[in-house]
């Protein structure tokens, strides 16, 4: 039975993705901002065939993060995947102009995710096995004028993951970064994005847990972002400044 | 994102609805003053299966509740189970299944949700055993913009009860419902197909076949002219009892991936397909058994199959005929229908029981209902509905509101008397296009 570990639980991403796995009979401990909701989430994964703790935090209270990875370490025993899927969309204007809620918006996104992962890469060193999946953005592959407070973020937590990845590799720990492209969540609900490149997240979690199970490095989701990344990637800088994207 | 193209599945009438989505109980009440303040009024939306203008907004502001599809509890004792009112009838039945759980009352498709179940208070090819859905719903929760949460049974808050069931959506917004389910050995039918050459044979197979199987229904062929009117096949069955649980891998459905110009159905192909159909059926009875997918749901292998009739979209005319009535009404519908030259491939003909529901406007009642598609591709459409309204009216029948797209305000007043009952308790904040059209 497979012990699973999921922080940012309330998000749509999430919950899509522990629905798979409930399926399977897993013990969930999961952690989220929002208590009720918690609840009704671990409620929806027990009637689906899965045990369930929650335990509800602010994931910027850096902390206490030790504390919630202690418990549910404890609670779960040992831990099969470690799944960080937490995060908001800032407004990039907003940011552009206000210090204070850019430098929110960078602790929610990068900060405490890479406090997240330092902490559950050294439990998970020790355990010796195990997989640590993180979700980013194709948004951190090349900072765009409209998003770079938030491409940056998710940027310097792939970086992050590079060299974590090798660490543990030596460990018998494995290390998978997701890139989603555009998704149909709370998060980007008012929107104006383009139709034919939007996801759901179902699509996004079937293709997220196969990825975990054939342990993928990095994956895209779904798999075009990874050709339109490329091509993204190679365009010179001298070109990328003038395109309003 | 932004959603502005909801419509209806039967693409007609063509209002798009604006989608607020939500995707957590507690945000419901916000979302539903804040609509009724910006626009007057909205309406909660599910998966959009209703045929008509039921299901949109008089706004063109529809709360989408699609997020809203998470259990909350189950005992699978009992039986009884607790969802939020997005879950689609599809996820209550992979989870269900497998327990030996299934859902007492489905209609003809899985795709629809638990809520807009109980609003359209959905029938099933059981209805002679089971009812409505509405008969299986022991409490539900239901938001109401003044009053705000409050659980409704048969025993508390009833008069909502009974007007939420069948109400459409109107009397407030259905949070979660608790419904008892049926316990089952097998997901497996145990199905009887016999073919009939009229109307009449249908009626005496139903009579014989309705007593010794919980499952019935017919297709009929209603394109077929002289002798062969009301020519069909009858399908009756039970579930098997070979403790089988298991739920078959869902092959590949196909997909419309777009709406062709122009309806693919049309004189020619209907005959034609109607013809090869009629024959390759057994001329004797013949048993076989099927897995419950493709005896309850055979329309949902094909995605998005509304799209066949293309861009101008259809139009479900669903009608109940009193027993008394019922044979020569129908004949009647049959050879119009069949002199019109316009239909559909899935004529269906069912006979409806007894047992009645708690749903002030539910639309079944004893008698036979029919059902079939029309293309919205002849502008003698209207002709023909007001030609069958005629029949219908004369028997002492009625339109199933949740296919409805045309019946005038009288009809529906007189054959549904409770709708004053209804608009003494519909929510100010809610309002359909369906039920401006009918009570105005």
């Amino acid at each position: 039975m497979k012990h699973i570990f999921i922080i940012g639980a309330t998000s749509a991403i999430a919950r899509a993705c522990a629905r798979l796995w409930a399926a399977e009979g897993v013990v969930f401990f999961l952690v989220g901002r929002h208590t009720e909701r918690l609840e009704q989430v671990a409620a929806d994964l027990v009637v689906r065939g899965a045990a369930a703790h929650t335990l509800s935090m602010d994931i910027t209270d850096i902390d206490s993060l030790p504390a919630v990875i202690h418990t549910g370490l404890e609670t779960l025993g040992h831990i099969d995947l470690a799944f960080i899927a937490h995060g908001t969309l800032p407004d990039q204007k907003a940011c552009e102009i206000n210090l204070d809620l850019a430098l929110r918006e960078f602790t929610n996104n990068a900060v405490s995710t890479i406090a997240l992962l330092t902490l559950l890469a050294n439990k998970m060193e020790e355990q010796g096995f195990g997989v640590l999946a993180v979700i980013t953005s194709v948004a951190g592959e090349r900072g765009r004028q409209s998003n770079y407070l938030y491409g940056s973020a998710k940027g310097s937590v792939s970086i992050f993951c590079e060299g974590l990845r090798g660490r543990l590799f030596k460990a018998g720990v494995h290390l998978v970064d997701i890139r989603p492209g555009f998704v149909a969540t709370p998060m980007t609900n008012g929107l104006v994005l383009p139709r034919l490149l939007i996801s759901q997240p179902e699509m996004v979690a079937n293709r997220i847990v196969t990825g975990i199970r054939k342990k993928k490095e990095i994956l895209y989701a779904p798999v075009f972002w990874g050709f339109v990344m490329l091509i993204i990637r190679v365009i010179p800088e001298c070109l990328w400044k003038r395109i309003k994207l | 994102m932004i959603q502005n193209n909801l419509l209806s599945w039967g693409n007609y009438p063509f209002f798009p609805q604006v989608s607020h989505r939500c995707f957590w109980r507690d945000a419901l009440i916000e979302k539903l003053s804040t609509l009724h303040l910006e626009v007057g009024s909205t309406l909660p939306f599910g998966n959009g299966r209703s045929y008509g203008d039921s299901c949109l907004a008089a706004s063109g502001h529809v709360i989408s509740l699609k997020a809203l599809d998470r259990f909350i509890s189950a005992d699978w004792k009992s039986g009884r189970i607790v969802a939020e009112a997005g879950i689609m009838l599809d996820q209550i039945l992979r989870i269900a299944i497998p327990h030996g759980w299934f859902l007492t009352v489905t209609p003809g498709t899985k795709f629809t949700t638990l809520g807009g179940a109980i609003a359209n208070d959905v029938h099933g090819k059981n209805h002679h055993i089971q009812g409505t859905f509405g008969r299986h719903v022991k409490r539900l929760s239901l938001l109401r913009s003044e009053q705000g949460r409050l659980t409704c049974s048969p025993e508390e808050n009833s008069e909502l009860f009974c007007a939420t069931i069948g109400g459409l959506g109107l009397t407030g917004i259905i949070e979660w419902a608790d419904i008892q389910l049926t316990p089952i050995r097998s997901s497996r039918i145990n199905c009887t197909l016999e073919r009939f050459n009229s109307l009449s044979d249908f009626f005496t197979l139903a009579k014989e076949l309705d007593k010794k199987h919980e499952f019935g229904v017919a297709w009929v062929d209603c394109i077929a002219k002289g002798k062969n009117i009301g020519r069909g096949v009858y399908m009756a069955g039970d579930f098997a009892q070979d403790d089988y649980l298991q739920i078959k891998k869902i092959h590949r459905p196909i997909n419309i991936p777009i709406t062709p110009p122009i309806s693919l159905i049309n004189g020619f192909s209907l005959r034609a397909f109607n013809g090869i159909y009629w024959h390759r059926q057994p001329k004797h009875r013949k048993f076989q058994q099927v897995c419950f997918e493709s005896f309850f749901f055979p329309l949902d292998r094909i995605l998005n199959w509304n799209r066949i009739y293309g861009c101008k979209g259809f139009s479900q005319y669903q009608c109940l005929i009193p027993e008394k009535h019922a044979e020569t009404a129908i004949q009647q519908l049959l050879n119009t229908i069949a002199k019109s030259g316009s239909g559909s491939f899935l004529a269906v003909l069912k006979r409806f029981g007894n047992l009645s529901s708690p749903g002030w406007l539910s639309f079944p009642g004893p008698g036979t209902t029919l059902t079939l598609d029309f293309p919205r591709n002849t502008s003698l459409l209207p002709h023909l509905f007001n030609r069958l309204d005629t029949i219908v009216r004369e028997a002492g029948g009625r339109h199933y509101p949740a296919k409805d797209t045309h019946v005038s305000g009288e009809d529906f007043r007189r054959c549904f008397p409770a709708w004053k009952k209804i608009e003494a308790l519909r929510d100010p904040a809610l309002k359909s296009r369906f039920w401006d059209r009918v009570t105005s």
